[in-house]
Formats: C-alpha cells, structure tokens, sequence
C-alpha cells in the first residue's frame, strides 16, 4: 500500500516537474535540438539541475543497505554497450527529433488532451509492443 | 521562436530530480518512464500496480502545475499527422530496445556514474539535434 502510494506521490512530482521545464512544450524541444536554428539551451539546464540533484540521491542510496519502504534496491545491472543499445538510442533520437516529445512529457500532456498527443501515444504504445515481442 | 528560460528550466529539472531520488530511496525502482510505461503494456509481468499509479501521477501532477498558477498548459505538438505516428513509432520502439529514454538512461543512469547510460543518451541527443536540424531547415 504504502509503495504504492509512494509511486503515485513520485509520479505527481515528476509530472509538475516536466511542465514547469516546459518538456512538455514541443517547440521549446525541437528549439534546444535543432542547433542550426534560433537556439534554445534552457533543456541543458534542466538536465544539469536533475543530475545534480539525483546524483546527491544516488550518493545516499549508495549508504544505504535497502529502500524506506521495501526490501531491495533495484539497482541497473546492465553496464555493456551493445548494438541494441545503440540502434534503440539512434531510433529514440530520431522519433524525438521530428516531434520534440520523449515519453514522459508526452504521458504528461494528457492533462490537457489532444488529437496530436493521442496519435503519439497510441503509436509510441504499439512501437513498445512492436519491440518488446521482437526482443522476447 | 524560443526564449531562453533558465529558472523554471533550473527549478523544473530540479523537481525531476527529486522524483527520481524519492522513487528510488523509497521503493528502490529507477524512474525510467519508458521502463515503466512498457512494464504497464507487458501485462506477464508482476506488480504492475504501482506503475499505473506513477503514470496517472504524471497526469495528475501536470494538471495540478498548471491549474493553480501561471505557468502554462503543455504545447500541443506541431507537427503533421505522419510525424506523429512515425516519431511515436521510433520512440516506443527505440526505448524498449534501447532499454531506456530521457529519465532513464539521461538522469538516472548518468547521476549514477552509468558509462552504458552515458552512451545512450549522448546518442540519442546527437540523433535528436541532426533530426530536428534536418526538418528544421527543410520545413
């Protein structure tokens, strides 16, 4: 139960945190990503500001044995650079260049629905669908 | 035409942060939305409950942020019909393949000194600024 409420809490901060970067306005996106025209650095910023303060967090979770409310930490295991790694990285760049939503932002923006981000979604869902039976 | 914003980009990210340090120091996950949202969709996996309530949190937090103050609605994309459903396509499947996106690899994994993280997201910056640029200039 109270894991459960600790995801929900977290995600209703993430939320505010992604519109209050403006992630969720896809111009201001595509205007940090596409360099060669009247650049905007201000997603630099909000990518400094989060690992600093992660970094903070993950230095105390590195002191501690387990999680406030559960038994483990579910710490990535994964540390090779493989192909699917890269391929997966170079299509997830590409999809975000043409529209400036990453998945996060996009879930986001259903707090004020529309037509284009109901099209997204739906084609980001199948897309995970797609590739988590080919890669089962 | 963008301005440069960089105090709600500062204090925005800083949020973002905390979540990710909340969700990890409380229960133990990483706040990868793409991790979460395809753990949602892949209904043989266990415990899928606390990944749908981190999803409506996304939801909810959003609608709260800009409900009570000034700040701005999210943008509706811009782009034509097509790109939305291609760039959909590419980024579901691109971040289940790639194992993560902007959160999971580009805050979770570089704030914990991941090298394999560190390479996904400067190739998924690089790919996004040379796709943008491109439909930049040709638009």
């Amino acid at each position: 139960m109270i894991k459960n409420l600790a995801a929900l809490v977290v995600g209703i901060l993430f939320g505010v945190g992604l519109n209050i970067s403006q992630m969720t306005n896809p111009e201001k996106v595509l205007a940090f990503l596409n360099v060669l025209g009247d650049w905007d650095p201000s997603l630099a910023l909000v990518m400094v500001s989060a690992l600093i303060v992660a970094g903070l967090g993950f230095i105390i979770a590195k002191k501690m044995k387990k999680p406030i409310f559960d038994s483990q930490f579910s710490w990535p295991n994964k540390t090779v650079i493989d192909k699917p790694l890269i391929l997966g990285a170079s299509l997830f760049g590409v999809g975000w260049g043409m529209v400036g939503l990453c998945p996060g932002p996009a879930i986001a923006s259903l707090a004020a629905p529309s037509t284009e981000i109901l099209l997204f979604l739906i084609s980001m869902l199948v897309g995970m669908g797609i590739a988590k039976y080919i890669t089962r | 035409m963008s301005e440069f914003t960089p105090i709600s980009a500062l204090i925005g990210g800083g949020i973002i942060g905390l979540a990710a340090v909340v969700l990890f120091l409380s229960i133990g996950k990483i706040a990868g939305i793409s991790g979460i949202v395809s753990g949602v969709i892949a209904s043989s996996q266990k415990g899928t409950l606390w990944r749908w309530l981190f999803v409506i949190g996304l939801i909810v937090g959003c609608f709260l942020s800009f409900s009570f103050s000034g700040i701005s609605k999210p943008i509706t994309p811009n782009s034509p019909t097509l790109y939305l459903i291609v760039a959909g396509l590419l980024v579901g499947v691109g971040t289940v393949v790639g194992s993560g996106c902007t959160s999971g690899h580009g805050v979770c994994g570089i704030s914990r000194f991941s090298l394999r993280s560190l390479v996904a997201t400067i190739v998924f910056i690089l790919f996004g600024m040379l796709t943008a640029s491109l439909v930049g200039a040709f638009a």
